[in-house]
């Protein structure tokens, strides 16, 4: 791992700041990252190719677990892009309904970013904290939805389950206390000196390179890139609420950390505004199985930034082609220029700070030899091969288990 | 030699020490539990997670250097426990004394450190030789005001041995109110002796995964994490032994009784440092241990040479 004078150490791609496997090197000088090279792949679970052996209304369901907290996210961009194609007109509430759903999902992720930050930098507490209180946003959206996380509240045309009047006093009730506590959370964040020594300053992102890297969502906002789908391409019912978008020109991880926070204080009163103007009609308007021939690109602001999905119909009930661009694809070119010159113990907050959702973004395996770094392509075969020769190198054989393997999958 | 023996093994040895120390964990652990909204663990917990991991396979790496990986845990311990000979506990005299024993205890609680870093260094990981190094950086960090700021109630009892600290503030118990400076530098230095938040970088989890203890496991990592908890035990009875001389002179059960408490509400303090803070970065220690620590320090010892001269001591 020595490199001349410097020491080149792997996080990943298991380590345990990691949630997900993806892998970076980082060239060491003492504690001083001189370079951080990023590498993706470890997750690839083949979706976008899935879609197209599956119905829509399939796919609904299997886009929608793309990512585990930014469910409802992927399935109304998903859901938006088909509709468009077919051209069916949504419901006024089917619309509320959804944008309703979408902001509790961006506080309960927001909340629970929180919470991994202040792990991250040893501030357990925070995160104990912040996930207690997120609970109140999981049961409300346990009880609107029936569902925890993968809600399923979507559907072509509409939605699939109605608010009542209870639900609409519990989630008054619920963004009352949550809004009372984020209060306190931004009390500590510009209160709590250990905080802020190790959240100012650091991963820093200039307005120019949030530019040039093209990065979204909170991690653009906190370079003062005021960029918004909500604002900028409104969907759903963005387009008729009062609402306004957060930025910060600190342009580091503190900067993310209160853009985040100036978020959930808006979604609470954007809760508010749509509860309180709920309008009345249908929930959902009927929808054709199969969606005829075209193609749409659609954008959606998810809790992590600008989520898209391209779809091309053609004319049958499964879509010709899937396309999905999750927003971390777009930050993490923003990652290895944060970490350079950053210190090591920085390391893990820097790339928590864009949110990362590793396996929403992997499109692709890749293997490369380690030592060469030369790509190159290897039958199931060779591979195969490899890991028995690798084990029996180091006195473990596997021929006798491989050959009963063998005779079983004949079978 | 029987009772040598007996004090020892067992009491205030190895068996009351390692007893006190996982209750003491114990302790912290539910009270950090309590302070974070969880529910924290049954009483048991730290005996039974201590028997558990001892029943685990060691695994050794091909490429440590055997004899080192194997022996630094036990030294670990054998220091810490080593200590507490020479801290008066149940009354002003401790089991051993002689003139300048404050710093061999200083001295003894230093090698937990040391064995930290010989024993990450010798385990030739990547994470591990970072732990090393961080946890020997830091060393050098919280050293000097730990020393001094022990040191400086000594120059006031004039004398180097921490039973004639003790008799000389049983005799004068105002006194000791002149340390109060003291007490709070060493409660820091302690928490970055022990490695805990804000100080834990050398095992920083979401950094270099354990640190220094990456590459143990089963009786060794046991035996580690029991040397750190009898070390945080002893660093609780120094700090009550020097800083909290009172009440020595009501007989030994009484005093014993005293010290329990005295003991436990350092460690509460510990652990209440542990749940408000967040972790800090190694160069903002080194900055904080040595810009602002150790001049306080050295302030309280400035306040004792001074109370020294105008007492006429």
């Amino acid at each position: 791992m020595h490199d001349g004078e410097n020491i080149r150490i792997p996080i990943g791609p298991q380590h345990p700041a990691l949630k997900e496997p993806t892998s970076f090197s980082l060239a060491l000088e003492g504690e001083r990252i001189l370079q951080a090279g990023v590498r993706l792949g470890y997750n690839h679970r083949g979706i976008e190719k899935a879609c197209e052996e599956r119905t829509y209304i399939q796919d609904l369901y299997l886009v929608e677990r793309i990512c585990g907290i930014c469910s409802h996210s992927h399935a109304t961009c998903f859901c938006m892009a088909v509709e468009e194609i077919a051209g069916t007109e949504l419901p006024k509430r089917a619309a509320y309904i959804r944008t309703l759903v979408a902001e509790l999902e961006r506080v309960h992720s927001h909340l629970l970013w929180l919470g991994v930050a202040g792990h991250e930098i040893g501030f357990d507490t925070l995160l104990m904290y912040t996930w207690r209180d997120r609970e109140t946003v999981m049961d409300l959206l346990a009880a609107l939805t029936g569902n925890r996380v993968n809600y399923g509240i979507n559907t072509f045309g509409g939605v699939r389950r109605d608010v009542s009047p209870e639900q609409k006093a519990a989630l008054l009730k619920g963004m009352d206390l949550l809004e009372e506590r984020t209060k306190y959370y931004i009390s500590v964040a510009s209160e709590e000196p250990t905080l802020i020594e190790r959240l100012s300053g650091v991963g820093t992102l200039s307005h120019a390179d949030a530019v040039r890297v093209g990065a979204v969502g909170p991690t653009a906002r906190a370079s003062d890139v005021k960029r918004d789908t909500r604002k900028d391409d409104p969907y759903a019912a963005y387009g008729e609420m009062p609402f306004s978008v957060i930025t910060s020109d600190h342009c580091d991880v503190y900067g993310r950390t209160l853009v985040r926070v100036g978020e959930l204080m808006e979604s609470y009163n954007m809760i508010r505004w749509l509860v309180n103007n709920l309008p009345e009609g249908p929930i959902a308007v009927k929808f054709p199985r199969r969606v005829p021939a075209g193609e749409c690109f659609m954008r959606y602001e998810a809790p992590r930034g600008e989520d898209v999905h391209y779809v091309r119909a053609n004319g049958t009930d499964k879509p010709e082609r899937v396309k999905v661009r999750a927003p971390t694809l777009a930050n993490v070119q923003a990652v290895a220029h944060m970490l350079k010159d950053g210190y090591l113990a920085d390391m893990p907050i820097v790339v928590a700070a864009i949110d990362p959702c590793f396996s929403c973004t992997d499109r692709l395996i890749a293997m490369a030899d380690p030592h060469s770094l030369q790509p190159g392509v290897l039958t199931w075969e060779q591979v195969r091969q490899h890991g028995i020769e690798w084990y029996r190198r180091r006195g473990v054989d596997f021929t006798r288990l491989n050959r009963t393997f063998k005779c079983g999958e004949g079978g | 030699m029987a009772l040598s023996l007996f004090y020892m093994l067992v009491f205030p040895g190895f068996l009351f020490l390692v007893v006190f120390a996982l209750s003491a964990e114990y302790v912290d652990r539910k009270l950090c539990a309590k302070l974070q909204n969880r529910v924290g663990p049954p009483w048991y917990q730290p005996f039974a997670d201590f028997i558990k991991l001892a029943a685990k396979e060691d695994v050794v790496p091909m490429l440590v250097d055997r004899t080192m990986f194997r022996y630094t845990p036990i030294v670990a311990l054998a220091a810490s426990i080593t200590s507490v000979l020479y801290i008066p506990i149940w009354g002003p005299d401790a089991l051993f004394k002689f003139n300048g024993d404050v710093i061999v205890v200083l001295y003894l609680l230093t090698i937990p450190t040391l064995t930290f870093f010989l024993g990450g260094w010798y385990s030739r990981s990547v994470f591990s030789m970072l732990g090393a190094v961080r946890s020997i950086m830091q060393l050098f960090a919280y050293e000097i005001p730990l020393y001094l700021s022990i040191l400086a109630p000594a120059l006031l009892a004039n004398t180097w041995s921490l039973s004639g600290m003790a008799r000389f503030y049983s005799l004068h118990p105002l006194y000791a109110l002149l340390n109060v400076i003291g007490l709070g530098v060493s409660l820091v230095a302690l928490l970055g002796k022990l490695e805990r938040v804000p100080f834990d970088t050398p095992e920083a989890e979401t950094e270099i995964v354990a640190g220094c203890f990456t590459e143990y496991s089963g009786r060794l990592l046991a035996l580690f994490r029991l040397a750190i908890s009898v070390e945080m035990v002893v660093g609780a009875t120094l700090l009550a032994a020097v800083f909290l001389p009172f009440g020595l002179e009501l007989g030994a059960p009484a005093a014993f009784g005293l010290y329990l408490v005295k003991a436990l509400a350092v460690i509460c303090l510990l652990t209440l440092f542990r749940t408000v803070f967040a972790r800090l970065r190694i160069d903002q220690m080194l900055r904080f241990c040595a810009g602002v620590v150790a001049p306080i320090a050295f302030g309280q010892v400035l306040i004792d040479l001074v109370a020294k001269r105008m007492l006429a001591l």
